[in-house]
């Protein structure tokens, strides 16, 4: 279905313009920002990235396919992972938080059904 | 100036290994999980392994092999990459900030390949300034388990039981989670910043209108809530961090 020369050149075109995208900006960018509104935005990115994306992301995270007990039981991984984080542990800490979470939800839910 | 530019070399290199293996951690089942859907999408298991190895970013090469099993135009994958990537730019211009003066265009050229979402959020919830030997040692274990994990999925997908392979499915954002609630907690800036750009997300997910936007979904969200975050919430100028 895909030949070789396809795929070769596809994945080139990726890796180039996902290189690109991250490079251009690093390398250009060599001084120190003075604007006290761009040093904020910049200082904001990567809190707004990283929310935007786990939320609504992370309650369709969990199982190949959506359902309300996919959802159900990402909801107990997250709510198990905010309060790690509001204890301030570790990255790997409240991951596992949430895995355990969602874990003990499933359980308990094979359990009843 | 210049003595605050010693650092040793290796406890940097270290320091930042270390600092990575929670990422990597987290890269291993993930890309484990796209090696299974690239197999099943019909991409040789090669080819699954040599996208991670070359592009190392999730959403962006999900959308990639959707695009490849389709037989896209080149056109089409460049685009979708540029559109779904394009917030690496906005992570990169925010890291530039970061970079130690030694940081030399070389070091800029290698390490800016290695910049992922959790690479950026870890680096720049770093305080104080980011060597490129912190750098390189942060992406090490990333990279090593994002190319290692794509291979076990393709090879071997389908032997982990679906509860596990569920339970993995979340650490990811666990991971997001610890990186935003702890200065969410210190600072109203970054609370408010952070509720907005969920909320926007939400937005963009469910109102139907605004489907069409789906993939500058969060692009859009961030710029939007990053500018009112920085015009509500000014950052204190004054030597780099607020933070501790």
């Amino acid at each position: 279905m895909t030949d070789t020369l396809y795929l070769c050149l596809s994945i080139l075109t990726m890796a180039l313009v996902t290189y690109l995208v991250r490079m251009l900006p690093l390398a250009a960018f060599r001084k120190k920002v003075k604007s006290q509104f761009l040093l904020s935005f910049l200082y904001y990115v990567p809190y707004a990235v990283l929310s935007a994306m786990t939320i609504p992301g992370i309650f369709f995270s969990t199982g190949t396919e959506v359902t309300a007990a996919t959802v159900i039981s990402a909801s107990v991984g997250f709510a198990a992972a905010l309060v790690a984080a509001f204890f301030n542990r570790g990255l790997l800490t409240v991951a596992i938080s949430a895995c355990c979470g969602v874990l003990a939800a499933e359980l308990v839910m094979m359990l009843i059904v | 100036m210049k003595e605050k530019e010693n650092y040793s070399t290796r406890a940097e290199y270290f320091k930042g290994f270390r600092d990575g293996l929670p990422i990597g951690l987290g890269y291993l089942s993930v890309s484990f999980a796209f090696g299974i859907t690239a197999v099943n999408m019909g991409i040789p298991p090669l080819a699954a392994i040599l996208i991670s190895m070359t592009c190392l970013t999730s959403a962006g090469q999900v959308a990639g092999i959707g695009a490849i099993a389709a037989c896209g135009s080149y056109v089409e994958i460049a685009l979708a990459q540029l559109i779904i990537n394009l917030r690496y730019s906005l992570m990169s211009l925010s890291l530039s900030q970061k970079l130690c003066a030694k940081y030399s265009l070389f070091h800029r050229l290698t390490t800016s390949f290695g910049v992922t979402d959790e690479v950026f959020a870890v680096a720049s919830a770093r305080p104080g300034e980011v060597t490129p030997p912190y750098m390189y040692g942060l992406i090490t274990l990333p990279y090593v388990m994002w190319s290692s994990g794509t291979a076990l999925g393709a090879l071997l997908g389908g032997i982990l039981p679906d509860i596990v392979k569920s339970a993995l499915g979340i650490a990811i954002y666990g991971m997001f989670i610890a990186i935003v609630v702890p200065p969410a907690r210190r600072f109203r800036g970054v609370l408010v910043v952070s509720l907005l750009a969920a909320a926007l997300s939400c937005a963009f997910r469910f109102l139907p209108f605004l489907e069409p936007l789906g993939g500058f979904s969060v692009i859009i969200c961030t710029v939007l809530a990053a500018a009112a975050g920085a015009l509500i919430f000014p950052k204190p100028v004054e030597d780099g961090e607020a933070d501790d």
